[in-house]
């Protein structure tokens, strides 16, 4: 199952090497990962999807909270929350596709940030399942780049994840 | 305020920590920092032949003492020659400081001479590192990697400083921190109370209950702890490698080890046992067999003081993350108050049948009548010539097991071994460390003519500082264990397990300022006990034991079986 794991982490050097690392040497899988300073520059807030079992999942949550540099951790997954990404994704968009581009851009709420005689920049924001919705939507032959952030998560109501 | 360079504070700050000894080799990026020890005499350095050696003694100390042991090396290969010694501590929860050199700040990145990432390569086997980005946080820091060393789960921590923050010239205000506060790093400080009280109600409700106990008591300084709950429930124990000596070996409730190379009571007993109490131990794949027919039957209470050790490998059903003394502590005290006693007609017949089992192996090995000594019989020779109270500093190997087996331990912090990594070359140097501070009492290397020779260089650091260690060689011309599990599984194909143009130890001791003495036959090793803890009592002597290079060592598991399934010798299974 996909989890998605926030972390309140010391904004120290070293800090991010330390979680990757742990990653890597259990063999975890990372499926996304953003990192970056809260209101409060001592700490950063970082955002790991990730999926397996529930045994490594309860694995990883244990490691990370070992290392010293985690302050505190959270599985957005055992409660309501939010997640959202954002995906820049640039489309071939001329003759007649243009307008077709523009009206699916429109059903998902993506903007056209950049536009040129025969490409349209577009910005899309949403969860992960709805910018692959996108993607699928436009059609693997018009797409020429796209780029991801990864998952942003925060949970829903009053709980906050803080000193 | 005193002013000092980051050098000075270094080593001012070591001594803050009350350590006696720092076990190391300069090098340019430090040589500020053994400039500072130079100039002072409250804190002592000892100069290895090679760097692995440093972590080694470090580590030997701590496991005999409790306390962390301090490594101080260059930069670039005096760094990464630490490597495996950082990984053996790591893997067994040792607390350890290893201090490495660096290059000046400003040429970090730069590819410049000796430099190496020692952060980058150190990260996955530290339980924390530090890289000094200024002087003034050196003596924070330091407080910070020891409180960090020695409390939780024990581990060693990296400290990484450039050259430029010891320069003797940039002097700093210096005060020794008093206390430290890490906002993300509390360690449990107790158990929780309802899991005790559950905990306690099945164990004492149990029919056939086992004790499986860890090094993480030895490291929890509860053994004593420990025995008063083994005695007061009249309850099997066996303890892991890394256990050996929480609980006296030579005790009737004591079945000794368990695991790929345990007792045959101890593995049967666990097979069959309904409650198993785990304290301290890890479930490793070297004492479970195949987790999936890890004894069926029974229902697994778990303490240790590190949660991500709880249902790794084994799922547990009340776990109980705290402290091992403090838990067991708090069973005692559950226990008086709990209105509950032990099945006394169940554990009677439980300890029957476990008396059974022990009848039918209890370490039983055939000796051979051409006067040549199986190792089993060296080591039991071992054992009486030292009253069993000796600290043995095991390498890796047969004869690693074949201690640990046949020297009964009956005190905590005797038996010192790598038994998570399985460090060839470990047992030397760690013996050196604890020789080093407990001048008064036997301390031998057990080990093979492979292992001795991963770090043989150290006779010379011997011999400078006078450390008697006894190096007690069971020579049996092979990488014994390579070659058993090469006669059971490749047909007795022998692939490099072969050690062609062994050195003449003696001549080999001797040329170093020590003494060597060669046991070729039964009949001379008492003698050579007597010379070696009598005569040469005060001198390094190393003893080379010729031993029958056909013995394995049993009870062994089968690979992917029960706990039950073992060999029992060459020719008998269970």
């Amino acid at each position: 199952m996909r989890h998605i794991i926030s972390i309140l982490l010391e904004n120290e050097p070293g800090a991010l090497a330390r979680v990757v690392g742990l990653f890597a040497q259990r063999s975890y899988n990372i499926e996304t990962l953003t990192v970056a300073p809260t209101e409060d520059p001592t700490l950063s807030r970082m955002t790991i999807t990730t999926s397996g079992p529930d045994r490594v999942i309860e694995q990883i949550t244990k490691q990370l909270n070992k290392l010293i540099e985690v302050v505190k951790l959270v599985d957005l997954t055992e409660g309501a929350h939010l997640e959202r990404e954002l995906m820049l994704i640039k489309v071939k968009a001329s003759g007649s596709q243009r307008a077709e581009i523009k009206r699916t851009a429109d059903i998902f709420r993506g903007q056209i940030v950049d536009v040129t005689a025969n490409v349209y920049t577009i910005q899309l924001t949403g969860a992960t399942d709805k910018l692959e919705a996108f993607i699928e939507a436009i059609g693997p032959n018009c797409i020429l780049e796209t780029v991801r952030t990864g998952v942003s998560g925060i949970a829903r109501g009053e709980k906050t994840l803080s000193l | 305020m005193e002013m000092l360079s980051g050098g000075e504070m270094l080593v001012r700050s070591l001594h803050e920590e009350g350590v006696e000894y720092v076990y190391g080799y300069p090098g340019g990026s430090l040589l500020h920092v053994y400039d500072a020890f130079y100039q002072q005499d409250s804190v002592k350095h000892v100069l290895v032949r090679h760097e692995q050696a440093a972590t080694h003694m470090a580590d030997g100390y701590a496991r005999a003492t409790g306390k962390p042991g301090v490594v101080m090396v260059t930069s670039g290969p005096g760094a990464t020659n630490t490597i495996t010694g950082i990984a053996t501590a790591f893997t067994d929860s040792i607390p350890m400081i290893v201090i490495t050199g660096q290059v000046m700040s400003h040429l970090i990145g730069d590819d410049a001479f000796q430099e190496t990432d020692m952060m980058g390569i150190s990260r996955p086997i530290v339980k924390h590192s530090f890289s000094i980005k200024h002087p003034s946080e050196i003596g924070e820091t330091v407080k910070k990697a020891f409180h960090i060393a020695t409390t939780g789960r024990p581990g060693p921590v990296v400290i990484d400083i450039p050259k430029d923050m010891t320069m003797p010239n940039d002097r700093h205000e210096f005060s020794y921190p008093k206390k430290v506060k890490i906002r993300s790093y509390a360690p449990p400080a107790k158990g929780h109370s309802g899991q005790i009280r559950k905990a306690v109600e099945l164990l004492l409700g149990a029919k056939r209950p086992m004790i499986y106990s860890g090094g993480g008591v030895i490291l929890g300084q509860a053994s004593e702890q420990l025995r008063k709950l083994v005695r007061e429930l009249n309850y099997p124990i066996t303890q892991t490698l890394m256990g050996l000596g929480a609980y006296p070996a030579t005790d009737r409730q004591s079945l000794g080890m368990l695991g790929m190379h345990g007792s045959y009571e101890a593995n049967m007993a666990m097979h069959h046992s309904d409650v198993i109490l785990a304290i301290g131990a890890r479930f490793d794949d070297r004492v479970t067999n195949a987790v999936s027919k890890f004894c069926p039957d029974a229902k697994i209470v778990h303490i240790d003081i590190d949660p991500s050790s709880i249902s790794k490998t084994v799922t547990v059903d009340i776990p109980i993350v705290g402290p091992v003394d403090s838990v067991l502590d708090d069973f005692l005290e559950t226990i008086a108050e709990i209105d509950q006693k032990p099945d006394q007609k169940a554990i009677e017949s439980w300890w029957k049948q476990i008396e059974e089992w022990r009848k039918r192996h209890g370490g039983a090995y055939d000796k051979n009548d051409n006067g040549l000594l199986k190792p089993q019989e060296a080591i039991e020779g071992l054992w009486k010539a030292t009253n069993g109270d000796a600290y043995i500093c095991s390498d890796v190997g047969q004869h690693q097991m074949f201690a640990a087996q046949y020297y009964k331990f009956d005190k905590p912090n005797r038996w010192i071994n790598s038994g998570g990594l399985g460090t060839m070359g470990f047992g030397f140097p760690a013996a050196m460390g604890v020789k080093l501070n407990f001048p008064d009492e036997m301390v031998v290397c057990v080990t093979g003519e492979g292992s001795i020779q991963m770090n043989i260089q150290e006779l010379s650091t011997c011999l400078q500082y006078g450390i008697p260690v006894k190096i007690f060689c069971l020579n049996n011309g092979y990488l014994g264990m390579v070659r058993q599990w090469q006669d059971m599984n490749y047909e007795g194909r022998h692939s490099s397990s072969y050690m062609e143009s062994l050195p003449d130890w003696t001549m080999l001791a001797e040329s170093y300022g020590h003494v060597g003495i060669n046991v070729e036959t039964k009949d001379q090793l008492q003698g050579a006990m007597e010379d070696c803890f009598g005569k040469y009592k005060d001198r390094l002597v190393f003893v080379n034991v010729a031993v029958d290079p056909e013995e394995h060592v049993y009870p062994m598991q089968v690979p992917m079986g029960t706990m039950r399934d073992m060999w029992l010798s060459k020719t008998e299974r269970t």
